[in-house]
């Protein structure tokens, strides 16, 4: 039986993401060295093409290809989300790989399959499809990390990253494997009536723990977050950019759908380990931040960090705490990746200016680059007024909120657990304010004392930083549209 | 309900004034302190019109304006003030020009950032005293840090950034939990519409058990405290207002104390009354130990700046025990006080201020006779020493007379105790000055300083004026007081009758056979409406 042709249109962003790569990889050798410039716009025109190919996909909502991919609420913003991230990623990109001589078409390909991948991640209806999305971007960015391939340190984050990611996916497929053997199938709803049953038992514990290992390394959560720092700080920065926003989101999306969809019924089982893998992360962050000197690091550090915030929300178990986890991720992708493209700019030739230090007097050199990039941080840090707050703000909120309906069921461990949660949180944003400000003294506090020539800002990095930058205040003053949207797919997961 | 948006426009008017000195060239530093002078002292004038539109004789919000801001969870836009915030604004309004004034030639180095960063702290000083939604006023709130913490950290003293740090994770600390609390709050009476909020536990549609309020409660107050700061949270104080650049001392002293103590009054009191009542005495010894130990401490300062820091201590330590003791004299007499320090540590501040710019130094020793080249100078220093230590007639006389004889009424051994500080007030502010003023020159530099400026002495005589009318003609401040403050403690009455241990002192008469003084009118009228026999004058919000 052939699928309708609705189909195609259901999976138009990924299609369209997966032309424009193999586009330009068969167009890339024909074009002259100086000429590859072009080959950056033909990936960013790609991207927008396939944001705006989200509204095609819009009009026909369902499930495709026989409920392999669902195209729903959820999906739809979880893929404007992620796209959106790529497409200022690559734009970000631009002076990055000039400045660096690392001009070469592949590296759009690369990003543009990595973010198909990150597609299918979030519409994945069962748990092979969701297999493929995750190798699809997992090895596009193993590449995209080592991309810088004279730097020694770049090599090591694509070693490390693929080494340790390859046990990630592994774990991903033994956990696929055993759900599977436990229930028969590996579609979701297949999964919720299979755990529905009593009986189910060890085998299928086992695959949700081996599923959390897989997608625990992927969101950078505590324990399987020790790759990220030297990834983060190997790989050439707007890849990191990309890394920290694209597939967090992306696998934030497949495994609220997993969680919630397909062992939603039994949130008892995976409560605690979401409960003690949000503690470990916000601690292991903010601690490990504190002592961070590269840029870079610490930004990776504070990745993990805010990985423990959403899963603060995600813990609460509601579809408040859905659309907590899916505003946070909008808005923590637009800060963080404005934050790593000054990183990037500011890096200058052969990414020297990573040092806190080196920031010393930005603000008298460049006034306008360094107040956007205190503003990223005072997103991260979650001052009022921009989306990072607003973020924490629900995800701060969904927990609480949670815990009262859990008290009117009588369970009062949990209820209290939720409340400790919160505090927690609250109290280590308060750790994560320190590291943030520190680089906020550094840029005004202190006087130049390295001389770095102030580096002209290009267009396209003055764009980037200014989309971010917007969005990230609009979402803190204005989130209603955005929130009400996260309502819709909150709802939308059943 | 018509709409006046003459909050809004003092809140956004600083912002706006700072966007226009954005746009002014780098080093077009005339212009950009005239045009932020003109925006403050425009401010100033628009605020004196709230005294017009003002109704004294309600103690419910006033001037409210109201909009539907973020929808989900409902989050409004909602301002109004009543008797304790219309003071406070006043008093941000009208030191904020003081605040660019005396940082008119000593501000060198990025000059319209300075003064951007003093407008935008006036629009979230503003914005935390007239927010009536628990989210706004925290947005404000935490958004105010911010331009304090640029203040400090750029155009600070020698250990600027150690004391911006401090500043502001202590502040932040203290108020994330806070936050949590306001969720935790929301989740309890579905709401951040504070006057909502207050109806609801008031008419006990909602019920707050006694542990969640004690918790509430502390979240809150924690957040407070350290703002204040009370005794033992109040490390960053010392530290932030001496490395901070006088404008900013002059606001962080002058106002930015104040919202501790006001968000006690507008929040701890009429939210969580049982909460207050049980923990009142132990906040009540550490105040009195604040008063006492700021008081000590800053006798044996030898650094001018730091020594008037910890005055703020000592006198927040009255404000705190005249809202805890709960008698409605006392209250008035807090809110009082609040003002009269705002001006006078303020005063203190400009005139230490004026110094440093002289000699670039703060130790008391490198100076000593400043009398004779600088006779203005040290007689309007006086006068504001004086209205600092409580002198009859000066402002700040009656609020800690008002403090002590409504704590007095109440628990005598906790005024008594307080009182000390009044004394030791005198101690350290009279021997600072006798050292600092009097007696020979002893350091050569100080013999061709010189006078005060026709600008300076312009600050300083305002100054003194002010204190001088707010000691003379306090009912016209109290009158406008009143009606809130017995409201406020008719609120906590209403909630407590739900209480087990209802047998409050509410019937208490209060006794008032004070002599006439400055105070008197205003004590006479306290007197007449006793809050057992307030008229319901809320019911008709």
């Amino acid at each position: 039986m052939r699928p309708p042709i609705e189909d195609v249109f259901r999976l138009a962003p990924e299609i369209v993401l997966c032309f424009t790569g193999i586009l330009i990889m068969l167009v890339d050798p024909f074009v002259s060295a100086k000429n590859k410039k072009f080959m950056g716009w033909v990936g960013f025109a790609g991207a927008v093409v396939a944001l705006a190919s989200i509204f095609e996909a819009a009009r026909h909502q369902g499930a495709a290809y026989g409920g392999l991919i669902l195209t729903d609420h959820f999906s739809l913003y979880m893929h404007a989300v992620v796209i959106g991230a790529a497409a200022l990623a690559i734009l970000g990109s631009f002076t990055y790989l000039e400045r660096e001589k690392l001009v070469r078409g592949e590296y759009y390909s690369l990003i543009l399959f990595a973010t198909a991948g990150m597609g299918i991640l979030c519409g994945a209806g069962e748990l092979v499809t969701a297999f493929i999305g995750l190798e699809m971007s997992s090895i596009s960015s193993y590449i995209l990390a080592g991309f810088r391939r004279d730097a020694i340190k770049s090599n090591e984050a694509s070693l490390k990253y693929f080494l340790l990611g390859s046990f990630a996916t592994a774990f991903f497929l033994y956990g696929t494997a055993m759900v599977y053997g436990a229930t028969g199938t590996t579609r979701f709803e297949g999964i919720e009536n299979a755990v529905a049953r009593p009986g189910a038992g060890t085998l299928l514990v086992l695959g949700l723990v081996l599923l959390f290992a897989g997608l625990g390394f992927k969101i950078v959560a505590a324990p399987f977050q020790i790759y990220a720092p030297d990834v983060y700080e190997g790989a050439p920065t707007p890849v990191s950019a990309l890394l920290a926003s694209g597939p967090k989101a992306a696998t934030f999306a497949v495994m609220l759908r997993i969680f919630y969809v397909a062992f939603g019924g039994s949130n008892s089982i995976w409560y605690w380990a979401i409960w003690i893998a949000a503690v470990l992360s916000m601690c292991v962050g903010n601690f490990g931040a504190l002592v961070q000197t590269n840029v870079k690091r610490m930004l990776a550090y504070s990745s993990i960090a805010h990985a423990g915030y959403i899963l603060v929300a995600f813990a609460a178990s509601t579809k408040l705490g859905i659309a907590a986890v899916l505003f946070y991720l909008a808005a923590y992708a637009l800060m963080k990746l404005g934050a790593f493209v000054a990183v990037a700019h500011l890096g200058g030739a052969g990414e020297k200016r990573l040092d806190i230090k080196d920031y010393a007097g930005l603000s008298t050199q460049q006034p306008w680059l360094a107040a956007c990039f205190a503003l990223f941080l005072f997103s991260l840090l979650g001052i009022p007024g921009t989306g990072g707050f607003l973020g924490k703000f629900y995800a701060f909120q969904a927990p609480l909120l949670a815990a009262r309906e859990v008290t009117a069921m009588a369970s009062p461990h949990v209820a209290s657990s939720l409340v400790w949660l919160v505090i927690i949180a609250a109290l280590n944003s308060v750790v994560g304010a320190y590291y943030y400000l520190r680089v906020i003294v550094s840029m005004y506090f202190w006087e130049a004392q390295k001389e770095f020539a102030p580096l002209e800002v290009s267009p396209s990095v003055t764009f980037v930083l200014m989309i971010a930058a917007a969005g990230t205040i609009y979402l803190g003053l204005f989130p209603n549209q955005v929130m009400s949207f996260a309502q819709l797919s909150a709802l939308s997961l059943h | 309900m018509g709409q006046n948006h003459l909050l809004s426009v003092l809140i956004f008017l600083p912002l706006v004034g700072s966007l226009a000195v954005l746009l002014l060239g780098r080093d077009d530093h005339e212009w950009v302190r005239r045009l932020a002078l003109a925006t403050s002292i425009a401010e100033f004038v628009i605020s004196l019109f709230l005294l017009r539109g003002f109704d004294m004789g309600s103690g419910a919000y006033q001037l409210e304006e109201f909009h539907r801001w973020i929808s989900s969870p409902p989050i409004h836009y909602h301002l109004g003030i009543d008797g304790i915030s219309l003071f406070l604004v006043l008093l941000s309004t009208f030191l904020t020009p003081f605040a660019i004034l005396c940082s008119w030639t000593s501000i060198h180095v990025r000059v319209k950032e300075f003064f951007i960063m003093l407008l935008v702290l006036e629009t979230g000083m503003i914005g935390v005293f007239v927010a009536l939604d628990l989210f706004l006023f925290f947005l404000f709130w935490e958004v105010m840090l911010l331009p304090m913490y640029f203040l400090i950290g750029i155009w600070g003293h020698d250990r600027k950034i150690y004391a911006a740090l401090k500043f502001i994770l202590y502040t932040m600390a203290g108020s994330i939990l806070m936050l949590v609390a306001i969720v935790w709050l929301y989740g309890l009476t579905g709401s951040f519409d504070l006057p909502e909020i207050q109806m609801k536990l008031q008419r006990s549609i909602v019920m707050l058990p006694a542990g969640t309020e004690l918790l509430l409660f502390g979240a809150f107050f924690l957040a407070f405290a350290i703002k204040v700061p009370i005794f033992p949270v109040h490390t960053w104080l010392p530290d932030a207002h001496t490395e901070a650049p006088t404008a900013g001392s002059v606001i962080l002293a002058g106002v930015l104390l104040k919202m501790g103590t006001y968000g006690m009054l507008r929040f701890c009191l009429p939210l969580f009354p049982d909460a207050a009542h049980r923990m009142a005495p132990y906040i009540a010894v550490l105040a009195i130990i604040g008063i006492i130990y700021g008081a000590l401490v800053a006798t044996v300062q030898h650094d001018l700046k730091r020594l008037v820091a910890y005055t703020s201590i000592s006198h927040l330590g009255f404000v705190v025990l005249g809202i805890f003791a709960f008698s409605n004299i006392s209250i008035q007499g807090a809110i009082y006080q609040m003002l009269s320090h705002g001006i006078s540590t303020g005063g203190l501040f400009l005139a230490v201020g004026m110094l440093y710019d002289r000699r670039h130094t703060h130790e008391i020793k490198e100076f000593g006779g400043l009398a004779t080249p600088m006779p203005v100078f040290a007689s309007l220093f006086l006068f504001i020493c004086f209205s600092s230590l409580a002198l009859p007639l000066l402002n700040g006389f009656v609020g800690e007379f008002l403090i002590l004889t409504g704590t007095w009424q109440r628990h005598a051994s906790w005024a008594a105790w307080a009182a000390t500080g009044s004394i030791l007030s005198a101690v350290y502010l009279l021997w600072a000055y006798q050292r600092v003023v009097w007696g020979e020159v002893t350091v050569e530099k100080n013999k061709t300083l010189p006078d005060a400026s026709t600008r300076e002495r312009l600050i300083l005589a305002l100054i003194c004026l002010l204190a001088l009318f707010m000691g003379v003609a306090s009912p016209l401040f109290t009158r406008r007081m009143e009606a809130t403050s017995q409201n406020l403690l008719q609120q906590m009455q209403r909630n407590r009758a739900y209480d087990a241990r209802g047998a409050a002192p509410a019937g208490m008469p209060e006794h008032c056979d004070m002599p006439a003084m400055a105070a008197a009118p205003a004590l006479a009228s306290a007197q007449v409406a006793r809050h057992d026999s307030v008229p319901e004058r809320r019911a008709q919000n």
